[in-house]
């Protein structure tokens, strides 16, 4: 089950540098622990965060076995035009997850 | 403080210190604090931005499965209750509720597994299951800044007694009972954390430390473990009873779910 959170303005002046949140949720599982089982439990991390707006890159993380579960990740970017940023998070297991949050620059 | 010899104002200032004490012994003066109170500013405004709160993961979910048909009624709860935005509000607030088969009161877990039994004809989800903490946190959320307001029925009070009792009742290797934390010594610290009042404002909560959703119970039941007891099951008397008297504590304290704990 892959579920995101994302706070980017709706709109905002060309120019401005807006804030954008994420959280996503995921178990970002080390790989280092075992279950009750006792058995060690696969490891199961996202690896990177990017984000492009209108196709550029804007962002980008790479995430490793010390960051908690449903990892939160804020940054800026400037508004240069009206279109929409897209958010991948990428991770083991095939763990993909595409979002996107359209953005007004007036 | 030449038209004010020492000694009056002194004596002024004796007399002040003297009625700020009476007011702060008054009855009616609430001490009460929520965990909240109690948490540093960073984990505060996790709480309060529905961006930062994990928690709204959850409720989102659980708005989903709120519109999903389950059971052989093939019925989803917003076919029989419609929007939660008004159905469910203040259901948390006064939760638990006497239930009139079981004749005993029952949470708001347990109550929703009787709704999936009864209305639509599907199996009970396992308790503290990922999508129990759905459903429950869900309707909890409709109630969101709703005081907490206990059930009224008159059948609930002796179980709500057993629930003090139990507050009060030493248990485990420990020796120790919920009101020698939670009263005597709410504010001072276990280690590294502050002892809380424990009222139970925020569940289901997301706690940092469990890097995920859960119920009252599952709190309850760390706590017993804490003090070396063997935990009450999951769903058992017990809790429901303790989470009756712990209520009933915490009147009128406003709902903060889905709340974020350290």
């Amino acid at each position: 089950m892959a579920r995101a959170l994302i706070k980017v303005p709706r709109s905002a002046r060309r120019g401005d540098v807006v804030e954008i949140s994420t959280l996503i949720a995921h178990p970002m599982e080390t790989g280092f622990r075992a279950g009750a089982d006792g058995q060690r439990l696969p490891r199961s991390l996202i690896r990177r965060l990017s984000c492009e707006y209108n196709g550029a890159l804007v962002f980008s993380a790479e995430f490793f076995a010390a960051v908690a579960a449903n990892p939160y990740c804020a940054f800026y970017t400037v508004a240069t035009e009206s279109g929409t940023l897209r958010f991948t998070w990428e991770g083991d297991g095939g763990f993909a997850q595409i979002e996107t949050v359209a953005i007004t620059v007036t | 403080m030449s038209r004010w010899p020492r000694a009056a104002s002194l004596a002024l200032l004796v007399g002040a210190l003297s009625l700020r004490h009476a007011v702060a012994a008054e009855p009616s003066a609430d001490a009460r604090r929520s965990g909240f109170a109690y948490m540093t500013p960073s984990t505060q405004a996790m709480q309060r931005d529905d961006t930062q709160n994990p928690g709204m993961l959850w409720v989102g979910d659980g708005e989903a499965s709120w519109r999903r048909k389950a059971g052989k009624a093939d019925q989803a709860c917003a076919d029989c209750h419609g929007a939660a935005s008004a159905s469910m509000r203040g259901v948390a607030a006064r939760s638990p509720d006497f239930d009139l088969r079981l004749e005993r009161p029952v949470d708001l877990a347990a109550r929703i597994n009787l709704c999936r039994e009864r209305h639509q004809q599907a199996e009970p989800l396992p308790l503290e299951s990922q999508e129990l903490l759905n459903l429950e946190v869900f309707v909890a959320f409709q109630s969101r800044g709703m005081p907490i307001a206990p059930a009224t029925d008159e059948r609930l009070a002796s179980f709500r007694e057993r629930g003090k009792q139990l507050y009060r009742q030493r248990m485990g290797q420990l020796d120790l009972a919920c009101t020698q934390c939670h009263d005597d010594s709410a504010g001072k610290r276990l280690g590294s954390s502050v002892i809380p009042q424990a009222h139970p404002t925020g569940y289901p909560i997301y706690r940092l430390e469990w890097q995920s959703l859960g119920s009252l119970q599952r709190r309850l039941r760390g706590c017993l473990t804490g003090i070396r007891a063997e935990p009450f099951a999951y769903g058992a008397p017990e809790l429901v009873d303790l989470e009756l008297y712990l209520k009933s504590r915490a009147a009128g304290l406003p709902l903060e779910t889905p709340a974020v704990r350290p």
